[in-house]
């Protein structure tokens, strides 16, 4: 079956009992059972509801792994994740990460004794470098944010297995739809399904997924031991948003890619990041290893002045947090998604004042290109 | 404002623009930003979203504390108070206690370099003796306790909290702001499961932390948006519905229940009712003086694990499920369910064994309660 296909019947689209091509909502806290010695599938929603269960199963299948699991963000899926790690371990994490991984890593599992060496993963010889012999997990995003870079997860993943570190991808910015890290050996793929998966700017979602049984069956006492999951309502939320996701990611992309060819033209903009220009450094890795290149891009502006402007004077692209819906979004990462990485790691990031970010929706392409020119 | 104008007006008429009486639904991810560095004061809903909000400030007010936050679950909500401690950081904790509760402490906080030690927090000697100078950090209690209803006195533990600078966090599932206020006695953080009576009709997963102080609501309010374990809005705005009978409901079904325990303290197979709302329950004083009613919960104990299964293969109106705080009547099997994940040999010895059973005590006529127990519990099975 094509993957197009696959997105849409994947086994979990059709209500068993009254045969509802949509899966019903079970707002439902218990679920009465009939033997005190065989409890039943479903005991009490946060260790199984059937709404997450058909969400958990799409998502399981559109990444070609074997078990998923659904969190109330994407900070939880994060959070839930690194709980499997015990004090004294070590976490290599790539350098431009999202500011709200940065903060958990940096704030929360520090208290907890787990130590993280951020590096530039565009070179695996960083990540080697980085490795000690508490080293656990290895700490991946590509294309990274806000600066789209790339790393090459075969090599990453080839590393990894030499000095036996679990592998874990933040792929949200592909969406499984382009780019399924698990075919490439990595242990475990999350996602904020807020972006691209749930694609509408109306849910707030987050998603883990694995072939693992082993990480399978940790990863699941976390999730319902910590209990951070979705409500059905927007489990059902998320699972009508996938149903579009090749089309709007089909899309966003090519509109994504005329914006970034535009941008490439413009005297104003000194660098543009998008890894589907033929000139983007992880280009040629990003084309092995993936099948698309997203609907995500930034730019750096000559001057702070005209980048504070274009955002002033924006009148179809909405100034927001978040990323990936179905209406253009542009950012501003210094004071938004990367606000709490302190100003002088983000300097060396390159994550400046003249910096934005876009999310390319679906709106025509002209349109938002008419919206970003100078006035 | 009494509790119960508050109740019934939980998230009134907060859309200015429509006048609507209910809050709304805000079903969005993020919000759009008038200018760059103007903020509508949403910016993206993890952080705060407006429906989310509403059920905080109402549970804020209620518990009589500065800030109140909503979480996916009553885990999701211990967890996030769990992330303010450190590794090698020892916490005293109920020894009978909701099982969801000591697995979150045994497995995986346990792994995260956090001690705990389990004692019967309705003796404070027994706490005092716990304390390991330099190290504890915390106290964390139920009262009453889950499933055997142990009280513990709150003024005494707030008492010896602040002699050693101990912070102390209170379960209050059970009772519910209408009946018990932690926060009130000193407590520093109330934690319910909003799954129970908050929302109060088994269709919703929530959990709230409740804090006392601006340092916490600040430190909370940082790990809520950080660690994501956020409600959802439809979910918030369930809860907030099913606050607005809360005074009711539990009413109601606390008045079922009393009836129910004095019931089951004439019953010939029941060995042993805890309840403490009984005269003769040891902490009967201390909770009456603590709250202001006794709550829908209660435990009994009957002669062996055969007549356990015989009672819930049997009952036909009280449903077999786990949870708790609903308007249904619901039993369930400590040792196979709730408390499944505490090891034989603790729930021995603190007595969660095979031959207990919960009720949680619904609205419907108390009458038929008692009929349906009854049947369940006669010696011989009735004949239709």
């Amino acid at each position: 079956m094509k993957y197009a296909t696959r997105i849409l019947h994947n086994g979990g689209e059709v209500d068993p009992y009254a045969g509802a091509l949509s899966i019903p909502i079970y707002q439902a806290s218990t679920f009465h059972q009939y033997d005190v010695d065989n409890p039943g599938k479903y005991e009490y929603s946060r260790s199984g509801n059937p709404t997450r269960e058909a969400l958990e199963k799409t998502l399981a299948a559109l990444e070609n792994g074997t078990h998923a699991y659904a969190f109330s963000s994407g900070m939880a899926a994060t959070s839930s994740s690194l709980a499997i790690l015990k004090q004294g371990d070590h976490v290599v994490a790539t350098a431009d990460i999202y500011g709200g991984s940065y903060r958990i890593l940096s704030r929360f599992f520090s208290k907890f004794g787990i130590t993280t060496t951020f590096v530039d993963m565009t070179r695996l010889e960083n990540i080697e470098k980085a490795i000690e012999p508490d080293s656990r997990l290895l700490f991946l995003e590509s294309p990274s944010n806000p600066l789209l870079k790339i790393t090459d997860l075969s090599g990453a993943v080839d590393i990894a297995r030499k000095h036996n570190l679990i592998t874990m991808i933040d792929n949200t910015f592909m969406s499984p739809y382009f780019q399924r890290p698990l075919d490439l050996g990595i242990d475990i793929v999350i996602h904020s399904a807020t972006k691209f998966l749930g694609g509408h700017s109306d849910v707030i979602g987050g998603a883990v997924v694995t072939k693992s049984d082993e990480l399978a069956s940790q990863i699941y006492f976390i999730q319902n031991g910590f209990g951070a999951i979705p409500g059905p309502q927007d489990c059902w939320l998320l699972l009508r948003g996938i149903k579009t996701l090749k089309a709007r990611m089909d899309l966003q992309q090519q509109s994504a890619m005329e914006i970034a060819r535009w941008l490439k033209k413009q005297s104003w903009v000194r660098d543009v990041y998008y890894p589907g220009l033929p000139d983007h450094p992880g280009h040629e890795i990003i084309s092995a290893q993936a099948t698309g290149f997203g609907a995500v891009l930034s730019f750096r502006t000559g001057t702070v002045e005209q980048a504070r402007r274009i955002m002033k004077n924006v009148r179809v692209w909405s100034v927001a947090v978040s990323l990936g819906g179905v209406e253009s979004i542009l950012s501003y990462p210094v004071k938004m998604s990367h606000a709490s990485i302190p100003p002088v790691e983000r300097q060396k990031l390159g994550i400046t004042d003249e910096l934005i970010r876009l999310s390319v929706g679906l709106e025509d392409a002209g349109d938002l290109i008419e919206d970003l020119e100078p006035k | 404002m009494k509790i119960e104008t508050i109740l019934a007006h939980a998230g009134l008429c907060t859309d200015e623009i429509t006048g609507a009486i209910s809050t709304p639904i805000y079903q969005t991810a993020t919000f759009r930003h008038p200018a760059v560095g103007v903020s509508t004061g949403y910016d993206y809903s993890r952080t705060i979203n407006p429906t989310r909000e509403a059920l905080e400030k109402t549970m804020a007010e209620l518990e009589k504390g500065r800030r109140g936050f909503a979480f996916a679950s009553g885990m999701a909500a211990i967890t996030a108070v769990l992330m303010l401690f450190s590794s090698g950081d020892h916490l005293i904790v109920s020894d009978d206690l909701y099982g969801g509760t000591y697995r979150l402490f045994d497995k995986i906080f346990k792994q995260l370099g956090i001690q705990v030690t389990y004692v019967d927090t309705s003796n404070a000697a027994l706490i005092r003796e716990a304390i390991i100078p330099e190290r504890t950090r915390g106290l964390f209690i139920e009262t009453p306790t889950n499933p055997l209803m142990k009280i513990t006195d709150l003024g005494e533990l707030t008492g010896l909290a602040a002699s050693k600078r101990l912070l102390t966090i209170v379960d209050n599932t059970f009772m519910t702001p209408c009946l018990q206020r932690p926060l009130e006695f000193g407590v520093d953080m109330v934690v319910h499961s909003g799954t129970k009576y908050l929302g109060g009709h088994n269709d919703v997963l929530a959990g709230v932390v409740v804090t006392r102080s601006l340092e916490l609501s600040d430190k909370i309010g940082f790990i809520q948006n950080s660690t994501g374990g956020v409600l959802g809005p439809l979910d918030s705005w369930l809860v907030l519905r099913g606050l607005k009978t809360l005074a009711l409901r539990i009413e109601k079904q606390q008045q079922n229940a009393e009836k129910i325990a004095e019931w089951l303290t004439q019953n010939r197979i029941v060995k042993q009712v805890y309840y403490p709302g009984l005269s003769d329950h040891p902490g009967h004083c201390i909770h009456k003086r603590q709250s202001t009613g006794f709550g829908a919960m209660l435990s009994f104990r009957v002669p062996d694990a055969a007549w356990a299964e015989k009672i819930i293969n049997r009952i036909k109106l009280i449903t077999f499920a786990e949870s708790l705080g609903g308007v249904e009547t619901l039993i369930t099997y400590p040792v196979k369910q709730t408390h499944g994940d505490i090891p034989v040999e603790i729930r021995e010895k603190i007595g969660v064994t095979d031959d207990l059973l919960r009720l949680s005590i619904g609205v419907e006529h108390v009458e038929d309660l008692i009929e349906d127990l009854e049947q369940a519990m006669a010696a011989k099975e009735q004949r239709p």
